[in-house]
């Protein structure tokens, strides 16, 4: 299945990019995250620190929750506004 | 009734304070709260004059999460209103960066329920800064204060 992906922050610089279509079988956040690390630098020294959060369709996650066909799973830093 | 925008332009503090004030005689007490940028970042110790700040957002994300947070805030304090600016883009020291703004038929109800929007919009909302000093450039590292603040609603 196809998942959108979004970076932001120091993980977008990190990465080099502001997001990717994935294809994958990972059926979760933290599926799709060990897929990306295996890939390698610069996935692996981002993603691999824990305190990277996710959120699937705009809502902040744990990594054990599920995805589906076409949501837009985003990685970033703690959130710093205000 | 919640009213949340993020935006480049500068906030309006009289729209935004007229609002509020023009809600019905049912309201009580107006609590408001406007972040502005500061020139120094003193964080761990670790003092550093602060040229320029850019903050950036999850469009989408961020109004459904302000949203969200207002909405939790109207409920436990019952407040009639609750108005959010976040402002976005690039700032310079003085600059407005963040203004809440909340009517309650009481002052606690009021001051209780602006602090704890912003204390969830610190540490939920998905917004970063990243800071210009004249050492360069950094991203600014997340508190534990602030993750303690939003804790303390949880008692």
């Amino acid at each position: 299945m196809k998942i959108n992906l979004k970076y932001f922050a120091s993980v977008r610089e990190a990465l080099g990019k502001d997001g990717e279509i994935v294809s994958t079988l990972a059926t979760t956040v933290a599926a799709l995250r060990a897929e990306l690390i295996a890939k390698g630098e610069p996935y692996a020294s981002t993603l691999a620190n824990t305190r990277v959060r996710a959120a699937v369709n705009h809502a902040m996650v744990a990594d054990e929750v599920a995805i589906d066909e076409g949501d837009e799973l985003a990685f970033f830093p703690p959130v710093t506004g205000g | 009734m919640i009213h949340i925008a993020v935006q480049t332009a500068d906030i309006d503090l009289n729209a935004e304070y007229a609002a509020l004030r023009g809600l019905s005689a049912q309201v009580g007490g107006i609590a408001t709260f406007l972040g502005v940028m500061r020139d120094i970042n003193d964080v761990g110790g670790d003092t550093a004059q602060v040229n320029t700040l850019t903050l950036e957002h999850y469009p989408g994300m961020t109004e459904s999460s302000l949203q969200a947070i207002a909405q939790q805030a109207s409920k436990r304090f019952n407040l009639q209103a609750v108005r959010v600016v976040h402002r976005v883009g690039t700032f310079s020291p003085s600059d407005a960066i963040v203004w809440v703004g909340v009517a309650a038929s009481h002052r606690q109800a009021a001051f209780d329920g602006c602090a704890y929007v912003m204390d969830y919009l610190k540490t939920e909302a998905p917004f970063w800064k990243k800071e210009v000093t004249p050492q360069g450039s950094r991203w600014v590292d997340a508190r534990d204060s602030d993750t303690a603040a939003q804790q303390r609603w949880q008692l």
